[in-house]
């Protein structure tokens, strides 16, 4: 799977990633998990650097964090790092995972039984 | 570039989800090359299926080979994803995810808090779920397999459960990735083991309280 060369028009070099955050490369570590829900509190400010106002957009209804890095063609670290500016200004808020477990290497991680519940009346409804 | 319509615009693949959404999940598909994790996915999937990727830094690589990072601070690894809204409330997101060495060290920062894990099998080439089983026990995800079946099977599931010296307990199911049926059936199969692991250790917890004074 990641043999496969990326999608034509990806335009993800290094410079204009390095540019897009500043410098940083690092996202703070566990605010956001791949599946929290991103909510715009508003649209982009004028003058806006142009992905943050995009993620604004794309964030106008709940969107993972997944999400948005595909949509923006960027990798989910860097995304991450914008994502955290936006929080720092109160531009948005983040529906974080109710299941996430301490991290414990080979120690079983199970969800709770009416989480599986909900989980199996969802795809049994499919 | 950033015209005002250019991401609210409606356009395959990217579909909104309700307003109410506020709980995301993961489960994970992980299997070799071509084995048809972006099949399964995308059968089940209620959007096209999206490609990402996450980069590493170097000092986070660990023992790698040099001679397959172009770039020799950091690498990469692309994933696909799937999405299904299970309520109101809850929408479980389904990663198709490679099981060759390098992606795991990338593995808790992507997938800690996963439900749990399908490992999809090709039983042509059964060795290359060896060591995505072992790294996950060692991660301690539940997982089960699902042996993806295009056509009439050569082998047996006891003789496929051999091969792979799968312990009884982490079922094994049959299923066609391209069948939306049979790809929610594996799903189903997998929270259904959940189930039966929760409740065990739940047992498993009630009976040491009991020995304890």
């Amino acid at each position: 799977m990641s043999a496969r060369p990326a999608p034509a028009g990806r335009d993800d070099g290094p410079d204009r990633l390095y540019t897009v955050t500043g410098g940083r490369s690092r996202p703070p570590e566990n605010v956001f998990d791949l599946v929290t829900l991103i909510v715009a509190e508003g649209g982009p400010a004028p003058g806006m650097q142009s992905e943050l106002a995009r993620i604004l957009r794309i964030c106008s209804a709940p969107t993972a964090v997944v999400e948005i890095a595909a949509e923006l063609r960027m990798p989910v670290s860097v995304v991450k790092i914008l994502l955290g500016d936006l929080l720092e200004a109160g531009r948005i808020t983040a529906r974080h995972p109710r299941f996430s477990p301490a991290r414990r290497p080979g120690a079983a991680r199970l969800p709770d039984l009416d989480t599986l519940k909900q989980v199996l009346d969802g795809l049994q409804q499919l | 570039m950033d015209s005002s319509s250019s991401d609210t615009a409606l356009r395959p693949g990217r579909a909104p989800l309700r307003g109410t959404a506020d709980n995301g999940m993961k489960i994970v598909v992980v299997g070799g090359f071509a084995v048809g994790k972006t099949t399964l996915v995308g059968s089940v999937s209620e959007i096209r299926p999206l490609n990402t990727e996450e980069t590493m830094t170097r000092a986070g690589v660990g023992v790698d080979d040099p001679s397959a990072v172009p770039d020799k601070r950091s690498t990469t690894v692309a994933f696909d994803f799937g999405r299904i809204t299970l309520s109101d409330e809850n929408v479980l997101y389904l990663f198709g995810a490679p099981g060759q060495e390098r992606f795991w060290f990338l593995w808790d920062r992507l997938f800690s808090g996963a439900l749990g894990a399908v490992v999809l099998v090709d039983t042509r080439r059964l060795e290359e779920s060896w060591y995505t089983i072992d790294r996950l026990e060692h991660h301690g995800t539940p997982f089960i397999v699902a042996r993806n079946n295009f056509g009439e099977p050569t082998h047996g599931l006891d003789e496929v459960r051999s091969a792979l010296d799968l312990p009884d307990d982490v079922p094994l199911v049959d299923c066609d990735a391209r069948d939306r049926e049979s790809a929610k059936q594996v799903l189903i199969a997998l929270v259904r083991h959940l189930h039966t692991r929760v409740e065990a250790s739940q047992r498993a917890g009630a009976a040491e309280e009991e020995t304890t004074p």
